[in-house]
């Protein structure tokens, strides 16, 4: 390669430094061929930062006191030196706005640039489940909207009553996602009108819906027809389709926040991938730019320290250990793929014969399109790796006074760990399994749910309080079941109360 | 492509309106959080914010998720001692690891800790001071009308040089110009328009052209003469004086420092005293604070030695109250000044006097002041004063009395005694 005059290494960035570095990186980045949305690069300061933190990555946040909460939460340690501040933040938008901070040194910048604008650019736009889940380019606008929908409905409807229904939709809102059907792409102006319309639409459907019960009894049928037809476990569109007594800026509410919970949905199920793709493009893109001459050993001393604080991965004994670090699980993952192309050994061979040998950008550029956490390390996580890291899996059975140790980084663990480890990032394990699987049209309108415990866990306290919440937007009774051991369902949370029940009941 | 957005001036308070929501829910605890603050404060320290602290139970937002039991399976990085099949004691506590990897993950280390976090000057004297307002002050709010306001008024054509509006003057002298020379300068182009005609012409037409060439120059020369600015242009700036309710006040501090008041009694009525003032500042810009002590004289002190020094003697409180009318009359005529006093005492007073001071107090310094408090700090039963006040109280709507008896009284006891009256309005 020939060498070029180096750019200016001094610590303090400029504008101009910024958009040199910029173009450097982007020449880089087009030849790794990796394709991006347009980039924002917006300069911000600490407290802006903050700011952005408190918006729970939401650019433009609609008014709700859990941010404000946030907020204080992040000043506060913040101030108490505690926490430092991310040295970015990126939004997954259409262009796609990156906030680089303002104290951060040039050498910083450019590894933020690398690592967001064009990491974390190209994996919103090349990932399976972010094309299919999240349209990039209709957020903002849809985040606008509902940031003013929400703020007509404080004018109109009260504060408290607009945040007593946010409250609870927000309980809900791990529960609000479509985890089988695809998004559509709708932009502002056509989400507004749609809107309006759906607002008289949905409450007529409603209407039917209870109509329809009541009539069954009236004829005196008795059809048990049970509703919903299947188990549901999308609560919060269920609640926006057919609570009964909800008013129609309150099933807006609900479609808001089930929406952005949606939107989100997609970064909580690539975080390894995520982050560990953007590490490998920085460190390969400003590698690239270093062998290439364009940037000083100052420099790259900078860059490396940073870059190794981020992908360190401490263990399981040390005093911080924190779960295992997705950087570095995921940057180490990505550069294992690179050196199984371009220096197999017969392990490797053995373990992946497709990808052995392979052209090494292919392998990486469609491991990043077409896989989630758990999917992926299932796939690509190698014993050379698991060594590396010295993986070991931990068996813990409450019913027995110790914790056995399934599988180490060996022969015969390998398998096991790289399913143990996929598991520990599949969603569906990790969250609570919480299904509708009846509501009572023709009866006493009562709500049914069923919790289905994964390797018997059982539901944590909160249970009671999630239930009120969702007892404030059904407004009839709610009930949570749970098989026990009998395989006879149990009553494990209601709302309201039984012996409330029964003093309404002595009372009428 | 890429663009650069300098965002560094955008305002930086865009969680303010989320922090003022989350006050507001939680206002009920964050006021009893103050109201118990106040009473360990440091008694100089008026000025800074308050930490507030919330159980964070209360701040609870909840959601689904797995338990504690069940059985787990976990991979860790790091072996150094493990092979399959080993049996590890189980570690306490171990639950709270294990549900690191759901939720929050910045919140997970915390564990119960209290919410902890700080408001500003201005929320925390908003949140002590809320309900509570300066009686009487709607009643004598017009006849208290003494000083004025300079107000811009629009603009006039006379006034002094200094008061000359530059822009608006030009503005005048640049119509005045073209109104003066409209019909000249229409001249004007019709008659170069014929002279470039006839330049245009074949014919020599010296003459005409000489003609116009005349009458051109004398229409350029009237438009010139027209002033480029007149006397008649001149715009002033106009005042007014505006009427302004007075926003002085002067707070008299009367205390009882005889041998009976011991320190701590002295830090309660000094307690005391910076709540009024700190009320005070929210309604009023300027105050004066006068410190009267007493025994069997009056006196009129600093501040330091208001509080801190030490004296013996007997108790003769309407010596204080006449030093009070006393200054009153010399510095704080009451139709500029909102005055209002406070007095405490631990109740000792020589019997014969109390009467006297009703009386001083019922006709010279209630019809001048706005408001007057006194506070008995003491554990025992009441003294003559306070029965001489005590029927003073129950006529009169600018005099309150309150008794203290430890340092947790002090700020319900100030809120009682400024409790907004809404049973009167109704």
């Amino acid at each position: 390669m020939t060498k070029r005059k180096p750019l200016d290494d001094s610590s303090d960035w400029t504008f101009n430094k910024l958009e040199q570095y910029q173009s450097e990186i982007e020449r880089v980045a087009q030849h790794y061929r990796l394709d991006t949305y347009t980039n924002q690069i917006e300069v911000i300061t600490a407290e802006q930062m903050m700011d952005a933190y408190a918006g729970v990555g939401m650019p433009i946040g609609y008014n709700h006191w859990t941010f404000g909460k946030r907020f204080i939460q992040t000043e506060q340690t913040y101030k108490r030196g505690q926490m430092g501040l991310a040295y970015e933040i990126v939004i997954n938008s259409d262009p796609c706005i990156a906030y680089l901070m303002e104290e951060n040194t040039m050498a910083m910048q450019a590894l933020v640039m690398a690592h967001a604008c064009y990491g974390h650019n190209s994996f919103f736009k090349g990932n399976y489940l972010f094309k299919s889940w999240t349209d990039a380019s209709s957020i903002i606008d849809y985040l606008l909207f509902a940031k003013k929908y929400i703020a007509d409905c404080e004018n109109k409807h009260g504060i408290d009553e607009v945040e007593a229904c946010l409250d609870a939709c927000h309980a809900l809102m791990n529960h609000g996602v479509d985890r089988y059907k695809r998004p559509q792409k709708i932009s502002m102006e056509a989400e507004l009108k749609r809107q309006e319309e759906r607002e008289t639409y949905l409450q007529s459907q409603v209407n039917m819906l209870w109509r329809i019960g009541a009539d069954n009894e009236t004829e005196g049928k008795k059809i048990k027809a049970t509703f919903p037809t299947e188990p549901q476990e999308n609560i919060l569109y269920f609640i926006e389709k057919n609570a009964p007594l909800l008013k129609p800026w309150q099933r807006e509410l609900v479609r808001i926040v089930r929406k952005i919970s949606q939107y989100f949905y997609p970064q909580k199920q690539t975080q390894v991938m995520n982050e560990g793709w953007a590490c490998f493009w920085h460190y390969t893109i400003l590698n690239h730019l270093y062998d290439e001459g364009l940037v000083t050993d100052t420099f790259m001393l900078e860059f490396l320290h940073n870059h190794t604080n981020v992908v360190a991965q401490l263990d399981y004994n040390s005093r911080y250990y924190s779960g295992i670090n997705p950087y570095a699980l995921g940057f180490n993952m990505f550069m294992d793929i690179r050196r199984i192309c371009e220096n197999p050994s017969e392990e490797d061979k053995l373990w992946f014969p497709e990808i052995a040998g392979s052209n090494w950008l292919d392998t990486v550029h469609f491991a990043m399109e077409n896989f989630k956490d758990e999917s992926f390390i299932s796939q690509f996580l190698s014993p050379k790796l698991m060594r590396d890291f010295k993986l070991f899996h931990l068996h813990d059975d409450s019913d027995k006074n110790y914790i056995e140790v399934g599988a180490i980084h060996n022969q015969s663990g390998y398998q096991q760990i790289r399913t143990m480890l996929s598991d520990q990032y599949n969603l569906s394990n990790l969250e609570a399994n919480i299904q509708i699987f009846h509501a009572d049209v023709s009866g006493d309108r009562s709500l049914t749910l069923r919790y289905i415990p994964h390797q018997k866990i059982s539901l944590a306290d909160s249970k009671d309080e999630v239930l009120k919440h969702l007892y404030y937007l059904w407004k009839f009774d709610v009930k949570l079941l749970q098989e026990n051991k009998y395989g006879v369902d149990e009553i494990i949370a209601q709302c309201p109360e039984p012996d409330e029940l029964a003093k309404k009941k002595a009372t009428i | 492509m890429t663009n650069f957005i300098d965002r560094r001036l955008n305002s930086k308070n865009k969680s303010t309106v989320n922090r003022q929501r989350f006050i507001r829910r939680y206002k009920s605890q964050i006021k009893q959080a103050v109201s118990e603050a106040v009473n360990k404060r440091g008694v100089t320290d008026i000025t800074s914010g308050e930490n507030i602290t919330i159980t964070k139970k209360d701040l609870n937002e909840p959601v689904f998720h797995q338990g504690s039991g069940g059985i787990k399976d976990r991979v860790y990085p790091g072996n150094d001692q493990f092979t399959s099949g080993d049996h590890i004691a189980r570690p306490p506590q171990q639950q709270e690891q294990e549900q690191g990897g759901q939720g929050d993950a910045s919140d997970s280390g915390e564990g119960d800790d209290d919410f902890v976090f700080t408001i500003s000057k201005d929320e925390y004297l908003h949140l002590l001071f809320e309900d509570l307002e300066l009686p009487n002050l709607e009643k004598n709010k017009l006849d208290k009308v003494t000083n004025y306001k300079t107000v811009r008024a629009g603009y006039c054509a006379e006034g002094a040089a200094s008061n000359i509006d530059i822009v608006k003057s030009l503005q005048g002298s640049i119509a005045r110009r073209i109104a003066m020379t409209a019909d000249k300068r229409r001249k004007l182009k019709t008659l170069e328009a014929e002279l470039t005609l006839l330049e245009q012409d074949r014919h020599d037409n010296t003459l005409a052209k000489h003609k116009l060439i005349t009458a051109i120059g004398n229409l350029k020369e009237k438009i010139s003469k027209v002033p480029f600015i007149d006397s008649f242009d001149l715009r002033y700036r106009h005042y007014a004086k505006q009427a302004l309710p007075t926003s002085k006040a002067v707070m008299f501090c009367i205390m009882d420092v005889s041998g009976s008041m011991d320190q701590a009694t002295k830090d309660i009525a000094k307690r005391f005293y910076i709540l009024l003032y700190l009320f005070l500042t929210r309604t009023y810009k300027t105050i004066d604070v006068v410190y009267i002590r007493h025994h069997t004289q009056a006196k009129e002190v600093d501040e330091h030695e208001f509080f801190y020094s030490q004296e013996t003697g007997g108790t003769i409180a309407s010596s204080a109250l006449e030093l009070m009318i006393e200054i009153m009359t010399q510095r704080y005529n009451e139709k500029e000044w909102n005055v209002y006093g406070a007095q405490a005492s631990d109740g000792d007073n020589w019997a014969d006097d109390s009467p006297h001071c009703q009386q001083l107090m019922r006709e010279s310094i209630l019809p001048k002041t706005r408001y007057f408090s006194y506070i008995e700090i003491s554990q025992r039963a009441h003294q003559s004063l306070w029965q001489q006040y005590a029927q003073l109280a129950d006529t009169d709507d600018a005099f309150s009395i309150e008794h203290i008896k430890t340092v947790a009284d002090i700020y319900p006891v100030f809120r009682a005694l400024f409790k907004r009256k809404k049973v009167q309005a109704a």
